[in-house]
């Protein structure tokens, strides 16, 4: 599945988007961040506070327990601050 | 009746009064439009340093979605009769505008009630992120629990 980042999560990420395969197990929204998290310093310190980031599946918000089995594309940002 | 929504994401600067008039031209049966316009400052969100820029970084796709599900829950809530949304991306400058919403119905408290219940909620769940770029500092705006006040009170209980 293909995976955003976006704003500080992005920088701290290091890129805009990936390609990711996680096994299985990883079944929810906040299961990949803690897969994610597993992958380099630079996730870790992405996703250092996992409660402040906002996620979103095929352009829609979702919860952390929201499960992501056939999502095309996965999206995490800080909180918004548009308008 | 289809009531024309116009929603678009731009990096040029818009003009407010032209908006307005191309939403209600040829018109008979609008009693009421309101316009809510969002200005770049250029004293920063912060301790009041004076900023040089904004650059708003947005999502492309989930923005105009996330935007079009509040307009239609506008259109279900209130007897709006147009609806106009338009946002900014890139660099903005203090002055420029960042944001308008317009809404038109037949009397003013529809229009009203619109118009704000689409820019709280665009504050808190549009796809944008500020980026502050200060005179020799830049650093992302945070995100304010007011603003999540202000959107929470549209919950229907």
């Amino acid at each position: 599945m293909k995976v955003l980042y976006f704003a500080w999560v992005r920088e701290r990420v290091g890129k805009a988007e990936e390609i990711v395969e996680p096994p299985p197990a990883v079944r929810t929204v906040g299961d990949l961040i803690g897969w994610l998290t597993t992958r380099g310093d630079e996730y870790a310190h992405a996703f250092a506070a996992p409660k402040v980031i906002r996620a979103a599946i095929d352009h829609a918000h979702v919860k952390p327990d929201t499960a992501i089995a056939g999502a095309r594309e996965i999206a995490f940002f800080p909180p918004m601050t548009g308008g | 009746m289809t009531v024309p929504v116009t929603i678009r994401l731009q990096d040029a600067d818009f003009d407010v009064a032209r908006e307005i008039a191309a939403l209600s031209r040829g018109r008979t049966d609008i009693g009421a439009v309101v316009s809510f316009s969002g200005i770049c400052r250029g004293d920063g969100s912060g301790d009041g340093d004076a900023i040089a820029a904004l650059t708003l970084e947005h999502y492309p796709g989930m923005a105009e979605a996330e935007i079009a599900r509040h307009v239609e829950e506008a259109l279900a809530r209130w007897p709006l009769t147009g609806v106009t949304v338009v946002h900014r991306f890139g660099r903005i400058v203090p002055g420029e505008n960042i944001v308008l919403v317009v809404t038109a119905s037949s009397h003013r408290e529809a229009a009203f009630q619109g118009a704000e219940f689409l820019m709280d909620y665009l504050k808190t769940r549009a796809p944008f992120w500020k980026r502050e770029e200060g005179v020799s500092t830049s650093a992302w705006v945070e995100a304010h629990d007011r603003d999540d006040t202000a959107a929470a009170r549209w919950k229907k209980s």
